[in-house]
């Protein structure tokens, strides 16, 4: 596969786009030890390759009864859903989006750890405004469960979705896109879907990987969704090479 | 008539399931030499003059030429010419026993060729009428440390014997005396691998058809003229000798090793059986992959048709179908409800049936994830007689059980599962066991690459095709039989 476009828009992504003010991890503590306010700095990937860069959509709300339902239908029902699409643009720190989300009360958590009846949730669709957040991990893993709970948006239960963007300066062929993510997963360049993970997936390094793609030279948006049922939810992203070994010749921005 | 046609059907299953295991075409021989590849074809010699020849290393017949009759050469590629051990032997057991070991030379092994020219035989090494060795059954080793160039020859009467040769012209070093390094054995050879020096030899009773007890065994020695120790610590020169194949099922008498390295890490002994019940108890080659345990060699088996789990090295995940996982309607019986005065009840596994209208209809993706017995992991592998072969093995096609959805190389070097058989070359698998036991698995063909590219785990659940890496446990794969 020749990913071929190259675009990145520098336009706000939502009219309800407001300019944060708040820095995020001075407003919520709990996520200092997972995440840091990036610096306007271009980023490279990590000592592994491993891209730490990402604007964080809070979580949708998409109750279910176990991370098993995950079979490759239910993630491209719910997750393929255009959402990064079309006239799809690359959301600003701060940019808020407005949707219809399953609602569920909250899981009861009173004994120490969710209750799993491992019968379909009772929901209700409610509208629901998200905001996007620029943050860098502090770790090669970003910790979804940790962002949920830390913002208080979220715990079980959740989708959350994740941009950033790929700046290479000169063409590199023969590249893979390799993800870990806990739970299934699903990930697009430019828009077009790369790879899928798909069952109760734990975070591994290199679970699983796309074919070979040929990054041309330019930007290129990388865009994923994570869903999870019950327990800890992360994701690591790298780029491989032929040989398995991580790619590092590119630029990460988050605008 | 309704049994002789069930006999006539188990017989003929019975030719199929052995033309799985064995060489095909006319692999008649005995006291084959080390095989030798020479303008992409395959040259093995034997006892008496002549040989087989085999232009894929699975279907082999007549055809190779070596004067000087006698008995048991051996073969080595040494720079761009082919040098040709041999013996004009004594009496056999009981007969005489002056031997004479002679060797010679040719540009090319193929007798069509204009360079096809032995050069006179020369003698290297001899034994009187008497003495406590038999100069016959010479084996030709290079020593990849020095470059030296040595011969073992010897039999049953007294011992086995190195001595070195001239690697330009095939004679006797001069003053080079002769070492005793084993006693009472056939066929020696020796090899070279992690700096042990292994010396390879034939024990049992030669040339008594189906109750030959030929058997191959194997001592090894910091040093290449010895003494070569077995796994007990015995030395070959009193007898001494580890087990590296004997009998098998429907095949007796193993005997005349001889080591070919196709790749890193694929390695395969030539040898031959003394009969093979299934063919008439005649003498054939066998080829067998070598596998290395704790640097002792010993035999692989032929790949078996069956049905399997086909398991990453990477991760120990299972290949399957990138299909949805199927839940199987069973209740959880967690343990601290159960009744124990339930009556317990024997559930089936998942079926085809059960899942195969939730798969798409046309081409699937292949993906490695978790065994769980399912129908999407279940691995029908059939051979493929017409499509040809490789040193030692034929082409396979690998099936999802039931169906005629069959792995193939895809475009771009990936791998899918396409939803007919074909006979495509993409289609065609080549299986062969390496020297750690594991397996590597090649498609005959890749759609639009000129390449030799194996089956490999880029990922844990990811297949995909790509170079040859021994040193890789992405390229290597285990085949757990499950019918």
């Amino acid at each position: 596969m020749i990913l071929a476009l190259a675009f990145v828009a520098a336009a706000s992504f939502s009219a309800d786009a407001k300019k944060k003010t708040v820095d995020l991890i001075e407003k919520y503590p709990a996520l200092a030890p997972y995440f840091s306010t990036p610096s306007s700095d271009a980023m490279q990937p990590d000592e592994l390759g491993f891209i730490r860069r990402w604007l964080l959509l809070e979580p949708i709300s998409k109750p279910n009864r176990g991370n098993t339902v995950f079979v490759d239908s239910y993630i491209r029902k719910n997750l393929d859903t255009g959402w990064n699409k079309g006239d799809f643009k690359l959301p600003k720190d701060g940019d808020k989006v407005t949707m219809e989300v399953e609602y569920q009360k909250p899981v009861d958590m009173s004994a120490g750890r969710p209750r799993m009846p491992f019968q379909e949730p009772e929901v209700e669709m409610v509208k629901a405004k998200l905001t996007w957040h620029a943050l860098d991990s502090k770790l090669f893993n970003v910790k979804l469960y940790r962002y949920a709970v830390g913002t208080e948006t979220g715990r079980y239960g959740i989708i959350c979705r994740a941009v950033t963007v790929i700046d290479v300066p000169e063409d590199i062929e023969n590249v893979r896109l390799a993800v870990g993510s806990n739970s299934a997963s699903m990930w697009w360049i430019d828009g077009e879907e790369v790879l899928i993970l798909s069952g109760d997936r734990r975070m591994v390094m290199d679970d699983a990987a796309s074919k070979r793609l040929t990054l041309k030279k330019g930007r290129h948006i990388l865009s994923g969704a994570v869903i999870n049922g019950p327990g800890m939810s992360d994701f690591c992203v790298r780029f491989i090479d032929e040989n398995g070994n991580p790619v590092m010749n590119y630029n990460i921005l988050n605008k | 008539m309704k049994t002789s046609m069930k006999i006539f059907s188990l017989a003929a299953f019975a030719l199929i399931s052995v033309s799985a295991l064995a060489q095909e075409g006319q692999p008649w021989i005995h006291d084959p030499s080390t095989i030798m590849e020479c303008d992409g074809k395959y040259y093995t010699f034997g006892t008496g003059g002549g040989g087989l020849i085999s232009e894929d290393g699975w279907n082999w017949y007549g055809g190779a030429v070596r004067p000087g009759g006698g008995a048991a050469p051996d073969a080595m590629k040494i720079g761009d010419r082919y040098l040709i051990a041999y013996s004009a032997t004594g009496g056999g057991l009981g007969g005489g026993h002056a031997g004479r070991v002679l060797t010679m030379w040719n540009k090319t092994l193929d007798p069509n060729s204009p360079d096809f020219a032995y050069t006179e035989a020369i003698e290297v090494a001899a034994s009187e009428m008497d003495e406590d060795c038999d100069a016959i059954d010479a084996g030709l080793f290079m020593d990849p440390q020095t470059g030296r160039l040595w011969c073992t020859y010897g039999t049953y009467f007294g011992f086995i014997r190195i001595v070195e040769l001239d690697p330009k012209t095939g004679a006797r070093v001069e003053g080079n005396e002769a070492v005793n390094v084993a006693i009472d054995c056939e066929a020696t050879t020796v090899i070279y691998r992690n700096g042990w020096y292994y010396l390879l030899g034939t024990h049992g009773t030669c040339c008594d058809g189906v109750n030959s007890t030929y058997n191959i065994v194997v001592g090894r020695s910091r040093s290449v003229t010895g003494p070569y120790l077995d796994n007990m610590g015995r030395d070959m020169v009193a007898g001494g000798g580890k087990m590296v194949i004997d009998g098998d099922d429907r095949q007796f008498g193993a005997g005349h090793f001889g080591r070919y390295i196709e790749d890193e890490g694929v390695e395969k002994m030539s040898f031959h059986w003394e009969a093979d019940l299934d063919r008439s108890a005649r003498s054939v080659l066998a080829i067998r992959p070598i596998i290395w345990v704790n640097d002792w060699p010993v035999a692989g088996d032929p790949f078996k048709a069956g049905t399997y789990e086909i398991s990453s090295v990477r991760r120990g995940y299972a290949l399957e179908l990138a299909v949805d996982f199927v839940r199987q309607n069973i209740a959880r019986r967690g343990g601290w409800r159960m009744d124990p005065n339930e009556p317990i009840v024997v559930h089936p596994n998942q079926t085809l049936e059960e899942v195969i209208g939730t798969w798409p209809e046309g081409e699937i993706p292949a993906r490695v994830g978790d065994w769980m017995n399912r129908p999407h992991q279940r691995w029908v592998i059939t051979a493929v007689p017409e499509a040809g072969g490789y040193l030692g093995g034929q082409y396979y096609k690998i099936q999802i059980e039931g169906t005629q959805k069959s792995l193939a190389a895809a475009e771009g070097a990936e791998v899918v599962v396409t939803p007919e058989y074909t006979g495509a070359p993409e289609q065609l698998w080549r299986i062969e066991q390496l020297i750690d036991g594991s397996y590597r698995i090649m498609p005959k063909a890749v759609p639009g690459c000129d390449c030799q590219y194996v089956l490999t785990s880029i990922a844990d659940s990811t297949p995909t095709l790509a170079k040859w890496d021994f040193n890789s446990d992405n390229c290597k794969w285990n085949f757990i039989r499950k019918q």
